[in-house]
């Protein structure tokens, strides 16, 4: 059965998907991110935004000019960017803090887990320029972990935003709840998938597509990938792939990530690693549910390096050939698990 | 305010001690060295200095007392007992299962407590981050950090004292347990401080040092920082002795975190008792103008 494209998608995306060659609007999350924060800003007076001398590149310039009384910046101290956001909460207000995610809360996840964690405070932690789409920096600064390290804090709220418009949705909503949590935001300029009136619910798991023979779990921007994967397999191999969008890591959708087994072929997609992102917590459902189908995560298994966004997300499987290539290999092969079929007469 | 006299705090800090002793050998752990080098200090700030209210411990205009070195906690939750902010059976609690007097101070956990510590360095900065938020909402609530010696290792203390200085943070008194030691021997033999005075003048503080178990030294520091508009943070460095009171754990880096045991409880006791005594002589001979 043909995919079916979610309607409330924007509609460059949507004529995309349809075959139109109609040029996709590009926008980075962390753009999203510094709009949607001047929104929080005018409605929530006790809103405080800090970073560790990361202004310019985690998108709060405007912010700044607009809130200066509101505004702090650390220095290159992230430490001290946790302690200090941890700090400020507790005195009545919600804090954002910034900085590169291989650092907030790379660097300083002791604080992150004491200071905001165990004390509950209203923090939320932005770790930008995360997974290998940082790009020519290179190993250091491509956060591969950052995802991992958060779900190991019961408590965080984890958000992974697809792109520019929900990002602006994403630090909007966790502004309003007022709860220790992380924000995940990438560097590079991606196509705009969601739009204004695109529902978006801190929690609720997106359907961008719904397939009948597999289902593609991505979270993050590899979810453009994730469709182009989609949208090669119904037109060159006529198989119908579902692709369904995590944007909240923590607390998981459960019931989403149960309605993607049913097509029992399911991969995740992450620009993080294999190990303690999505990947692993979708396995953890899977498992706990007694899944019988097939399954492969994908994501990195090794750091990054230098490149750009093509040859990286080429080079460590995570481009939407080798997304397809993944599905069919796990279409062709037999479950261990007898059926019905198999199993021998007595 | 309560004005407590001398006598007052040299009684009350030898009865404090033992409080702290008992509360750690029902423990079995906890951290008595810090604790008896920081009780003096902690007394006179509750007492004379402090602007706070144990009936009404969420008091807005309060001054913030954080705790960064946080394993000085059966100090904090021996005063805070003792100031009321809740029953002093409460101490025999100390580090057991369910307890609010958990092994390191946990922020809401208990009245008083205003901050989670233990990893240290950790609550030097958040307490920086309060001073500031006292600043942006132009609050008069001052913040004081307790912090130590050994805390001074950690990279965080410095960053949070730069930001300090450098937003002059003027509301922001700073007093640093200096006995010397850490977990694993004497700070100056494992990772020498330097110059601790020199290093915070030059990084922007007003900075004295006294002898942090003179009651008047400390009362001094005190009310200096009371009374005098300073454009900077403030720091007092208090020169103490770990173990403070108890003579076998003077200055002895094994009693940084060791319990007592039934022998070693009842010495000291019976050490700080002779002392309580020796002390009340001396005051009513004094007052009886015998002695000057």
């Amino acid at each position: 059965m043909k995919p079916q494209i979610n309607e409330h998608l924007n509609e460059t995306i949507k004529e995309w998907w349809k075959g139109k060659r109609t040029p996709l609007e590009k926008a980075a999350t962390r753009q999203g991110f510094g709009k949607g924060i001047l929104q929080a800003a005018k409605k929530h007076k006790e809103l405080f935004a800090i970073t560790a001398d990361l202004t310019g590149s985690t998108n709060l310039t405007a912010f700044k000019e607009a809130y200066p009384e509101r505004f702090l910046n650390v220095g290159v101290a992230e430490q001290t960017l946790a302690g200090v956001a941890a700090g400020i909460a507790s005195e009545g207000h919600t804090v954002v803090a910034t900085s590169f995610a291989t650092f907030n809360p790379g660097r300083n996840w002791d604080f992150v887990r004491t200071q905001i964690g165990i004390n509950n405070q209203p923090v939320i932690i932005v770790g930008s320029h995360a997974g290998l789409a940082t790009g020519p920096d290179g190993a250091t600064h491509q956060a591969l972990e950052d995802i991992a390290l958060i779900r190991s804090l019961h408590n965080f709220t984890i958000l992974n935003p697809l792109d520019e418009t929900e990002a602006a949705k994403a630090i909007q909503e966790a502004v309003q709840q007022k709860k220790p949590t992380y924000l995940r935001l990438a560097r590079e300029k991606l196509p705009t998938i969601t739009n204004e009136k695109t529902p978006y619910k801190i929690g609720k798991g997106n359907w961008l597509v719904k397939g009948t023979q597999a289902t593609i779990i991505t979270t993050g921007i590899t979810a453009y990938e994730a469709l182009k994967a989609a949208k090669q397999l119904w037109e060159k191999e006529k198989t119908s792939v579902g692709v369904l969008h995590i944007g909240t890591i923590q607390p998981l959708d459960e019931k989403a990530i149960k309605e993607a087994t049913k097509t029992n072929c399911v991969i995740t997609v992450e620009d993080h690693n294999i190990n303690g992102g999505l990947g692993s917590a979708v396995a953890e459902i899977l498992a706990e549910n007694a899944y019988r189908g097939t399954f492969k995560r994908l994501g990195t298994i090794s750091y990054g390096q230098s490149g750009n966004y093509d040859e990286l997300y080429k080079a460590y499987g995570l481009d939407a050939n080798n997304q397809a290539k993944t599905i069919q290999k796990l279409l062709t092969k037999k479950t261990k698990l007898p059926t019905k079929t198999t199993r021998k007469k007595e | 305010m309560h004005k407590a006299t001398h006598h007052f705090l040299t009684q009350k800090t030898q009865e404090l001690r033992k409080e702290i002793l008992k509360s750690i050998h029902e423990a079995g752990s906890g951290h008595p060295g810090g604790s008896l080098s920081i009780i003096d200090v902690l007394t006179v700030l509750y007492y004379n200095h402090l602007h706070h209210n144990p009936d009404n411990p969420q008091w807005s205009q309060r001054d913030r007392l954080i705790l960064s070195a946080g394993h000085l906690c059966p100090a904090l939750y021996t005063t805070l007992a003792d100031q009321g902010y809740y029953p002093k059976a409460d101490l025999m609690n100390l580090r057991k299962f369910g307890s609010k007097l958990q092994g390191h101070p946990e922020n809401g956990k208990l009245p008083g407590i205003e901050n989670t510590s233990g990893p240290l360095g950790q609550g030097y900065v958040y307490g920086v981050g309060k001073a500031i938020a006292a600043k942006r909402a132009g609050k008069d609530y001052r913040t004081f950090v307790i912090t130590t010696d050994g805390e001074h290792d950690e990279g965080a203390v410095w960053e949070a004292a730069q930001l300090a200085a450098h937003h002059k943070l003027n509301n922001l008194c700073v007093i640093i347990d200096r006995n010397n030691v850490q977990i694993d021997g004497y700070t100056e033999e494992e990772l020498s401080l330097g110059n601790l005075k020199n290093k915070y003048k030059t990084f922007g503080f007003k900075t004295i040092d006294i002898d942090g178990h003179n009651i008047h030294m400390i009362n001094d520091a005190l009310t200096y920082y009371d009374h005098h508009k300073l454009t900077q943070p403030f720091c007092i460095i208090a020169h103490t002795t770990l173990g403070k009171g108890v003579s076998y754990m003077q200055n002895n880096p094994i009693w940084h975190g060791k319990a007592p045991n039934e022998k070693e409880l009842a010495a000291a006791i019976e050490e700080l008792d002779k002392r309580q005594r020796q002390h009340q002589l001396k005051h009513h001979l004094k007052k009886k103008k015998v002695l000057k």
